[in-house]
C-alpha cells in the first residue's frame, strides 16, 4: 500500500512499489489526463508536478512519490477557473491532436513558476516535450502570452 | 494520396438488410418522411444536422479528427450554408454501423490523402443548405407565408412582410417532418462568410484540462487490459510461449495467441499485462526473413537504379536520346529511408465480443475499414458489429490500417463478454509499423551549351505502397502513387516543362511493410527533384530561382507559390551574414506548395534553421488559421524526418524501438515558420500533407549554399549534422 497525494486528495493505492507513477495515476487513481507516450522519459507526455517540480511520471517509481504533493493536469484549474497557461492555450488554439498537450502544459506551468517571463532561449532549454503534430510555434506564442497575461 | 482504401460499397448494401432498424433511432409520424432522432431525442434536419431545442446545432462529421482540424473545417462548410449561429455549433461522429444501416448517408469515412474537405465539400455544403431550406419551410408553413419571403441569419428566421421571427430550435421538430428538397443551390463563393475565416477549433477545451478521452484512456465496466507482442521479424510466426512462467504474476488473467504471429497477456491493469508480457518466454519462427540485413535492402534498391525494366510514370520526347546527345550531362543518386509514424498516442482498440455482437472503441482514420476488420475478425455479420470512433492522438497515416483493431477483436473473442483494451507499447508501435516506403533515385540531366535543361531522367527504385496494401489498384503492375509530384497532370503534377522527360520506377519490394506516411511519396520525390534542380542550377552557374522560373512558364500556379516564397524571404537581397538560403516547390494532393529556408551551419556541423517561408495554394482556403498550423506543424514532422528519421533492418527486424533511437525534433530546433496561405480559388486542394514535402529540400539546398556539400542520403544525423 502506497499513500499518494494527488491534486490535494489523499489516496491509498495497492500496487507494487516499483510501479511507475504514470500507471498508478492512470489505472489506480483514475486520472487519464496524464499520458503514456514512450515509457522511457523521452517524450514528456506523462509530465506531472512532484512537489512542484516537472517530472516524467513514466520513469518515477510510485514509492518515490509517496508523501509528496503530486499535481496532474486535472488539478491545475481551481474551482473550474483555468490557469493563465490553459487560457493562453485556448486563445492561441495550440492543440492539434492534443495528446501531448497535458504534458506540455505541465512543463510550461513549471517553467513559468520559476521564470515568470522566460526568453526564447529559456523556453528552448526547459521545454523538451515531443509533439508529433508540431504545435511548437503556437506553444511558444502561448507561453509568451501566458507570461504577459 | 488518392490511394487510401475505399470500402467496397456492395458489402455495405448487403449488410444493411441485416441491420434493419436496429439502431437507437426513433421514428414517428404515420405519414410523410420519418423523423430520425439523435440519441438525445433531438430531431435530424437532413442527415448532416441535428438541432436541439436549446438552439445547439450538432453537425455530423464522417471523417476522423486526428489533429488536422477537419472537425472544424467540415463544420464550417455545413454551417456556411446552414446560416446557423456558429457559437452554437458542436459536432458528432455518426458511427460506421449507422453508415451501413443508412446506405452511406454521410459518404466516405476514410481520412487520409488530405481529402477531408477536397472530396466532400459539395455534399456537406448541400447538407447544410438542405437543412436550411427545411427549417425555413417549417417557419413559413407555421406563418402560412411563402418560404421565399423568409430569410435567416444566425439561426434566426425572419418573415420580411410581417417582421415575425423564430429560431431554428423552435422549428426543428416541424422541419424534420418536411421532405428534404432535391433542388439545392449552393452559395457563390463570393458570398461566403464562414468559409475562408480563420475561426478557432471546436475541439480545444477538453485538450487543456485532461478531460479529453482518447482510445487509450477509455474505461468500460469490467474491462481488462491487454499488452501484445508480434513476431519482430515481418512475415515470421509465433512458435511457442511458456504461459506457466507468468500465470501466477499479479493481475494476470490469461495469455492468448493472436492470429499466427502474436501473443497477448490480458490482466487487470495494462501495467500488469505489460510486465507479464516482458517476462513471458516467447519462441518465434522467424522464417527466411530473419536473415535479411540493411545492406541486402540497399543492394536490392541499387540494382533497380540501372535495371532494364521499369514502369513509366511520365514520358515526354525521348530522354535517353537527348541525354546521349547533350552538351553536358549531370548525374546524382539519392536515397530515402524507412520512417516510423510514431503518433504520440500508441495504437489501441477496445473490443467487446459476445456471440451475437461485437463492438469496438478506437481511434481510426477509417471507421468503415475498422468496422470491416471487426466483422472479419469476429466472424459476425457487419450488421452485428459496431465501431465507436474516438479522437485520435495522432494518425499520420498509421491509423488508416486496422491491424490493431483486428488484434483487439481476436483477443476479445477469446474472452466473450469481457471488454478488452489492447494498448501497444511504444516499442510495439515502432517495430510493427507500416513504414514510409524506402526508395532510391538516379537523376540524370542533359543540358545544352547555354545551360538549358533539355533532358531529364528520374529513375526511381524501391518500394510500392499499393502493391503491399491495395494490389488491385495497381495499373498493369504499375503503382501510380510512386510518381507523386512527377506526374504529367492531375493532383500531383510536375511543375516544369522539360522537352525530353522520363520518370520511371523499378519496383523493388523488401519484406518490411510500407504504408501511407503523412505526405507519402511527395516527401522523397520533392527531395529528388528539387535538390537535383538546385544541383543543375549550381553546375551551370545559374541562380536556383531563375533556373526554375525558366522552366515554369506553362505552370503558373506552381510558379506563383515559388515566387511568393522567394519574395517573402527576400531572395534577391543578400541574407544576414552567415545565413544561407534554399528554395523548393512541388505539388501534391491538389495543392501547390513552396518553401524557402534560411539556415546557418558551422564547420562542426551545428545546424540552425532560422526561418522558413511556406506558401500553399489549396484553391479554396477554408480556414487560413488552421492551414497555417498544418503547415508549420507538418514542417516539424518533415524536418524531424530530415534530421533524425530513419529505421533500419537487422536480422529481419526494425532496430529502432523508441524515441531515444528514433528522435523527433523539439521546440529548440523549430524555425520560425511564416505561412502564406494563397488560395487562388476555383478548385479544392488538400492541406494536411502537401506543404510538408518542400521543407526538407529547401533546407538541403540552403545547406549546399552554406557548405558546398550535397547530402543525398538521409537523415542528416548520419552525416554528423546536428542542430545548434
Amino acid at each position: 500500500m502506497v499513500k499518494l497525494t494527488v491534486n490535494g486528495i489523499s489516496h491509498d493505492v495497492d500496487v507494487e512499489p516499483d510501479t511507475p507513477l504514470l500507471w498508478v495515476l492512470r489505472e489506480q487513481v483514475g486520472l487519464t489526463g496524464t499520458k503514456y507516450g514512450c515509457g522511457v522519459a523521452q517524450c514528456g507526455a506523462c509530465t506531472v508536478h512532484v512537489d512542484g517540480v516537472a517530472t516524467r511520471s513514466c520513469s518515477m517509481q510510485v514509492s518515490d512519490a509517496a508523501g509528496k504533493q503530486i499535481t496532474t493536469v486535472e488539478g491545475l484549474a481551481v474551482n473550474g477557473a483555468m490557469t493563465k497557461v490553459q487560457q493562453a492555450w485556448i486563445a492561441n488554439d495550440v492543440p492539434q491532436c492534443g495528446y501531448c498537450q497535458s504534458g506540455m502544459i505541465m512543463a510550461v506551468t513549471a517553467l513559468l513558476k520559476e521564470k515568470a517571463k522566460p526568453t526564447d532561449a529559456e523556453i528552448d532549454a526547459a521545454i523538451t516535450n515531443i509533439c508529433r503534430c508540431g504545435t511548437f510555434q503556437q506553444v511558444r506564442a502561448a507561453i509568451h502570452a501566458a507570461a504577459n497575461a | 494520396m488518392n490511394f487510401v482504401p475505399k470500402m467496397n460499397r456492395r458489402s455495405f448494401v448487403v449488410g444493411t438488410a441485416a441491420v434493419g432498424s436496429g439502431l437507437a433511432l426513433g421514428f414517428d409520424l404515420p405519414f410523410g418522411p420519418k423523423v430520425v432522432r439523435a440519441a438525445d431525442g433531438s430531431p435530424e434536419v437532413g442527415v448532416w444536422v441535428v438541432i436541439r431545442p436549446d438552439e445547439t446545432v450538432v453537425i455530423r462529421i464522417a471523417r476522423s479528427e486526428m489533429g488536422q482540424g477537419t472537425l472544424t473545417g467540415l463544420a464550417q462548410m455545413v454551417a456556411e450554408e446552414l446560416e446557423c449561429d456558429w457559437s452554437k455549433v458542436t459536432t458528432e461522429y455518426p458511427t460506421p454501423g449507422q453508415s451501413v444501416a443508412r446506405k452511406r448517408a454521410w459518404g466516405d469515412y476514410s481520412t487520409g490523402g488530405s481529402r477531408g474537405i477536397r472530396e466532400s465539400h459539395e455534399y456537406v455544403r448541400k447538407g447544410g443548405a438542405t437543412a436550411r431550406m427545411m427549417l425555413i419551410q417549417a417557419a413559413a408553413n407555421e406563418w402560412k407565408v411563402p418560404a421565399a419571403e423568409c430569410s435567416v441569419i444566425n439561426s434566426t428566421i425572419t418573415h420580411k412582410g410581417s417582421g415575425r421571427t423564430t429560431t431554428y430550435g423552435k422549428v426543428a421538430e416541424a422541419a424534420a417532418k418536411i421532405e428534404p428538397p432535391t433542388d439545392v443551390k449552393l452559395k457563390d463563393p463570393k458570398d461566403w462568410k464562414l468559409i475562408g475565416k480563420g475561426v478557432l477549433r471546436l475541439d480545444t477545451a477538453d485538450k487543456v484540462n485532461g478531460k479529453q478521452v482518447y482510445g487509450a484512456d477509455l474505461k468500460l465496466p469490467g474491462m481488462l487490459n491487454a499488452a501484445i507482442k508480434a513476431c519482430p521479424v515481418f512475415g515470421g510466426k509465433l512458435k511457442s510461449y511458456d504461459e506457466a512462467k507468468v500465470a501466477g504474476m499479479k493481475g494476470v488473467k490469461k495469455v492468448v495467441k493472436v492470429a499466427d504471429n502474436a501473443v497477448a497477456v490480458v490482466a487487470d491493469t495494462w501495467w500488469h499485462a505489460k510486465t507479464a508480457l516482458d517476462a513471458l518466454p516467447i519462441v518465434w519462427d522467424e522464417g527466411p526473413n530473419g536473415k535479411i540485413q540493411q545492406a541486402d535492402i540497399v543492394a536490392m534498391l541499387k540494382e533497380g537504379l540501372t535495371a532494364e525494366q521499369a514502369f513509366v510514370g511520365n514520358k515526354v520526347g525521348d530522354a535517353k536520346a537527348a541525354l546521349a546527345g547533350a552538351a553536358k550531362r549531370i548525374e546524382a543518386t539519392y536515397a530515402y529511408p524507412w520512417q516510423s509514424h510514431a503518433p504520440m498516442e500508441p495504437l489501441n482498440a477496445t473490443a467487446l465480443y459476445t456471440a451475437d455482437k461485437c463492438e469496438v472503441w478506437c481511434g481510426t482514420q477509417n471507421g468503415e475499414a475498422a468496422l470491416a476488420a471487426t466483422a472479419e475478425a469476429s466472424g459476425l455479420p457487419v450488421g452485428k458489429c459496431e465501431v465507436y470512433k474516438q479522437l485520435l492522438g495522432g494518425g499520420f497515416g498509421r491509423r488508416g490500417r486496422s491491424d490493431y483493431v483486428t488484434q483487439a477483436v481476436q483477443i476479445a473473442k477469446q474472452m466473450p463478454g469481457t471488454p478488452i483494451k489492447l494498448l501497444w507499447s511504444r516499442e510495439e508501435d515502432m517495430t510493427q509499423g507500416t513504414y514510409h516506403p524506402t526508395t532510391m533515385a538516379k537523376m540524370t540531366a542533359g543540358l545544352d551549351a547555354d545551360g538549358n535543361l533539355v533532358a531529364l531522367h528520374a529513375r526511381i527504385s524501391g518500394q510500392s505502397i499499393l502493391s503491399a496494401l491495395f494490389p488491385a489498384r495497381l495499373q498493369n503492375g504499375m503503382d501510380p502513387a510512386t510518381f507523386q509530384g512527377f506526374a504529367p497532370a492531375g493532383e500531383a503534377a510536375i511543375g516544369y516543362t522539360v522537352p525530353n522527360l522520363l520518370v520511371d520506377h523499378a519496383m523493388r519490394n523488401p519484406h518490411v511493410p510500407p504504408g501511407f506516411w503523412r505526405g507519402v511519396n511527395i516527401n522523397q520525390n520533392a527531395i529528388y527533384l528539387e535538390c537535383f534542380m538546385d544541383e543543375l542550377a549550381h553546375e551551370t552557374k545559374q541562380d536556383p530561382l531563375a533556373f526554375r522560373q525558366k522552366l515554369m512558364s506553362k505552370h503558373p500556379k506552381h510558379l506563383a507559390v515559388l515566387n511568393a516564397v522567394a519574395d517573402k524571404i527576400g531572395w534577391t537581397t543578400p541574407p544576414p551574414k552567415g545565413v544561407f538560403r534554399g528554395i523548393a516547390q512541388h505539388m501534391g494532393y491538389g495543392s501547390y506548395v513552396a518553401a524557402a529556408a534560411e539556415i546557418s551551419l558551422d564547420d562542426k556541423g551545428a545546424l540552425k534553421i532560422h526561418r522558413m517561408v511556406a506558401a500553399t495554394d489549396p484553391g479554396h482556403a477554408v480556414n487560413p488559421a488552421q492551414i497555417e498550423r498544418q503547415v508549420s506543424g507538418s514542417f516539424v514532422y518533415g524536418l524531424s524526418a530530415l534530421l533524425y528519421g530513419e529505421v533500419t533492418v537487422k536480422n529481419g527486424r526494425i532496430e529502432q524501438e523508441n524515441f531515444d533511437t528514433y528522435n523527433s525534433m523539439r521546440i529548440s530546433e523549430m524555425p520560425k515558420v511564416e505561412s502564406i496561405v494563397m488560395g487562388s480559388g476555383g478548385f479544392w486542394g488538400g492541406v494536411g500533407e502537401p506543404t510538408i514535402c518542400v521543407a526538407a529540400p529547401a533546407v538541403l539546398n540552403a545547406i549546399f549554399a552554406a557548405t558546398g556539400k550535397r547530402y543525398r542520403t538521409f537523415p542528416l544525423s548520419q552525416h554528423n549534422i546536428r542542430t545548434a
